[in-house]
């Protein structure tokens, strides 16, 4: 298993780097929260990923995608990390086309991953139900009428919620609020009665919503994977997507860490550049070595996703490596961020400051730091 | 021979050649580290060391004309997996090897690559080296050994400091000033010389922990053959820098072990640091000290995804020879690790890490208390942690040069 890009990743990671930089830029980040804007992404600048066939490079052809694998997504979002561009990738691409390739009949794969891939489709996917991401932790209920099921809970922190066509909701059909037997998975659609979706504003201008599922109603063939055996299929998933997330924050990383050289090498205090100054440039060394870690962490990630030798075991291992050390060096880098640019860094009108939000959102998504050293040390045995 | 022909042929080979007690675990004293005075402990290892050499595969890159083993970065890759596969323990650990060889076969000329490639493969001469002195630590180009060149010799006269091992090494490659007049980088050479010369004299240091490998050298009008200096005269910086790279990219590899539990079969208990602070707590399935469990959580996290940088930066380096940038962030972050590793050890262990000789503690206690003390010199040897940031700083980032490091030796 090799660590470095080959060949044609090289050319997809230059391809998407010159379509981020000129058509995704962090203004218009800016500009969709400076609007307030609906959606919370641009759809004119989505419709342009599609284009590309960023939403289908980890499905397989026969589902009408393009079979470039988890790196070839893991290059992407590291690209769109760098621009800070908000989009569906994530949620409905990482999360969502996932969630229907591991646990979906062959009838839901052939009838959602086309879509999927097209863009016709977005989903979304409603899990925690507490501020600490927990997923075996279920309260909502899931319960048996007539031909199809009930479903009543809450839910927070759903990424884009409020813009999905179809949710993918976690339930409890049976078993203990802790336990991860018993977990399914349903998906429900946007209108479905007694489903309530409240867009939230989070820190880092993207979309995130808490929804409320009051005696919602859904048919039996919206149960994703079998019924009371959901949790190992979106355990999996989830390991995906940590790793994808570790991806896209190595980009917003780099970028960071790029802005923090640049200005060190153009400020001037004292007569002097500050790059000069030994305190600065040893902070700066010690990111980089950290950042040299982070870089090996996401390849090896995403590569053992893409290699069916590995075990579910190691991807996991490896996932909460990834979302631990990049959650450590994403808070660190962001910090430095702003105090190594001063006053200026703090102002809203410079760009550093979306970062440090970004940061800390990516951190807590789908487990922070603590939560992953936690999960490292029980799969190593201690 | 294609490359699975040449897979096949060298487990064959391997397969024949290496001898059983050479595919465990390396012991610390039965490593082979050659020269006039070469001790094998295990009478297997030297077995073991002149099947290699004579294939030259103890320096599988080097060219064959010099008795290397003359392989492509493809093969030479392959014969590292079949020996990983057999857990086959290094045949020669030297300085030669990871420190002059690559730089000699850079810099020298053909005949003292003649001279010295092929007794390095070979593990005939063992090499030290001459580099810090007493007045000369972070700032090594302020180095004051003198070389005056007096005919076809130089006459050298100075002393060097924490030469490892230079109590048992045949020669020397050794930092002489050949010019006091010109700013301090630009009148170094970098010169050969026998250990047994004449004026040659060393002594032992003892460390806050123990023993150990460490001497002063001394030289008092020491003649060494002109043709000994390699690359020109007073440009010897440049080969200096170089082989530091080798040299922090070999102690690298120590922090490497670091993170690894005893999945390898050892049934030490302090082989890993979980394992050893379950095994002194009396826990079974998990560890009870929640703290301690996210401190060796985030210890071992690090570990690993050093042990996948080391991994990505050699990759890089075969794939555009030679020693890359990584060289000082490697060397700093496998220490550190290391570093990290026996603190955590002293708080796995409790008061059985504190034992300094004798009853009441177990020889792998007594072991954790003096690598503990050692520990603390991986960021000082091989160019300090403060040092290897300011070249990080200066060489990877490109940030300007900090004020006031470039003097005329003369300004001192």
């Amino acid at each position: 298993m090799s660590l470095l890009l080959n060949e044609d990743q090289r050319m997809l990671q230059d391809a998407a780097r010159s379509f981020c930089q000129q058509h995704s830029p962090l203004s218009v980040l800016r500009r969709l929260r400076d609007q307030r804007d609906e959606l919370g992404y641009d759809p004119a600048l989505w419709q342009q990923m599609l284009d590309l066939g960023w939403a289908g490079m980890t499905i397989a052809e026969e589902y009408g995608g393009y079979g470039f694998g988890y790196s070839g997504l893991g290059i992407v979002l590291e690209e769109t990390g760098r621009t800070l561009t908000s989009s569906p990738l994530i949620a409905s691409v990482l999360c969502g086309a996932s969630l229907v390739q591991e646990l979906g009949s062959e009838e839901q794969k052939q009838a959602l991953l086309p879509k999927l891939v097209q863009g016709e489709l977005l989903l979304s996917l409603a899990l925690d139900e507490t501020p600490l991401h927990n997923p075996s932790r279920i309260e909502t209920t899931a319960t048996r009428t007539g031909d199809g099921f009930v479903l009543h809970g809450s839910k927070t922190f759903v990424l884009d919620g409020h813009s999905a066509d179809k949710l993918i909701v976690v339930a409890r059909s049976s078993g203990d609020d802790n336990s991860a037997e018993g977990i399914s998975l349903f998906l429900v659609d946007r209108a479905a009665a007694g489903l309530s979706i409240q867009r939230t504003w989070m820190v880092d201008s993207r979309n995130a919503a808490r929804v409320e599922l009051d005696a919602v109603k859904v048919a039996a063939d919206s149960l994703l994977g079998g019924e009371g055996e959901g949790y190992p299929g979106l355990d999996r998933v989830l390991d995906i997507a940590r790793i994808g997330v570790a991806a896209e924050m190595l980009g917003s990383i780099q970028e960071v860490f790029e802005r923090i050289l640049d200005y060190l090498k153009q400020r001037e205090q004292f007569g002097v550049l500050i790059g000069s100054f030994q305190g600065l440039q040893h902070r700066a060394a010690l990111m980089y070595s950290e950042i040299e870690l982070c870089k090996s962490a996401v390849r090896a990630g995403l590569a053992a996703l893409d290699d069916a030798g590995k075990s579910g075991e190691d991807r996991a291992r490896l996932a909460s490596l990834c979302k631990a050390k990049l959650a450590e060096v994403f808070a660190l880098v962001s910090n430095e961020g702003i105090q190594m640019h001063g006053g200026i860094g703090m102002t809203d009108e410079f760009d550093i400051g979306f970062f440090i939000k970004r940061a800390r959102v990516a951190q807590m998504f789908l487990g922070d730091a603590q939560f992953h050293r936690d999960r490292y040390a029980t799969l190593n045995n201690f | 021979m294609s490359l699975e022909d040449f897979r096949r042929a060298t487990r064959a080979w391997l397969e024949e050649n290496c001898p059983t007690s050479m595919r465990t675990p390396m012991v610390q004293d039965e490593i082979v580290w050659g020269g006039r005075n070469a001790q094998y402990k295990n009478p297997d290892s030297q077995l073991w060391l002149e099947s290699m050499a004579a294939k030259g595969w103890t320096c599988p890159t080097w060219p064959a004309e010099y008795g290397g083993g003359g392989l492509g970065k493809d093969e030479a890759l392959i014969l590292s997996q079949e020996l990983a596969r057999i857990n086959a323990r290094p045949p020669l650990t030297s300085f030669g090897i990871s420190m002059l060889g690559p730089v000699l076969l850079e810099y020298g000329n053909p005949e003292q690559q003649a001279e010295h490639i092929p007794a390095i493969v070979r593990g005939e001469i063992r090499w030290c080296q001459g580099y810090s002195e007493p007045g000369s630590g972070s700032d090594l180009a302020s180095l004051s050994t003198r070389a005056e060149l007096r005919g076809d010799h130089y006459c050298i006269n100075g002393s060097k400091v924490w030469t490892s091992y230079a109590d048992r090494a045949d020669w020397i490659f050794c930092l002489v000033r050949t010019d006091f007049d010109v700013p301090k980088h630009s009148g170094i050479s970098f010169i050969l010389f026998d250990m047994a010369s004449e004026g040659v004299s060393t002594r032992p240091i003892q460390l806050i922990s123990g023993q150990s490998p460490f001497c002063e050298t001394f030289c008092e009008d020491v003649k060494v053959p002109a043709r000994n200096l390699v690359g020109r005269v007073n440009e010897g910086w440049s080969i200096a820098k170089r082989l530091l790279q080798h040299e922090r990219t070999m102690i690298s590899s120590f922090g490497l072990a670091s993170g690894q539990s005893d999945r390898g079969g050892t049934t030490s208990t302090v082989s890993s640091v979980e394992g050893a602070a379950m095994h002194y707590r009396g826990d079974k399935d998990r560890l009870s000290d929640p703290v301690l469990r996210d401190e060796i959580a985030r210890f071992k996290i690090d570990s690993e995804a050093f042990a996948l940088t080391s991994q990505r930066s050699r990759e890089e380096t075969k794939q555009s020879q030679g020693p890359n940038a990584t060289s000082s962030m490697l060397k700093n972050y496998g220490c550190e690790l290391n570093k990290r590793r026996y603190e955590l050890l002293l708080k796995a262990l409790g008061s059985q890490s504190l034992g300094w000789e004798g009853d009441g503690f177990a020889d792998e206690e007594l072991q954790v208390t003096r690598e503990w003390l050692r520990s603390k010199a991986n960021s000082i040897e091989g160019g300090t942690y403060e040092v290897q940031l300011n070249v990080i700083a200066k060489r990877v980032l490109g940030l300007p040069e900090i004020p006031a490091m470039n003097k005329k030796m003369n300004n001192k």
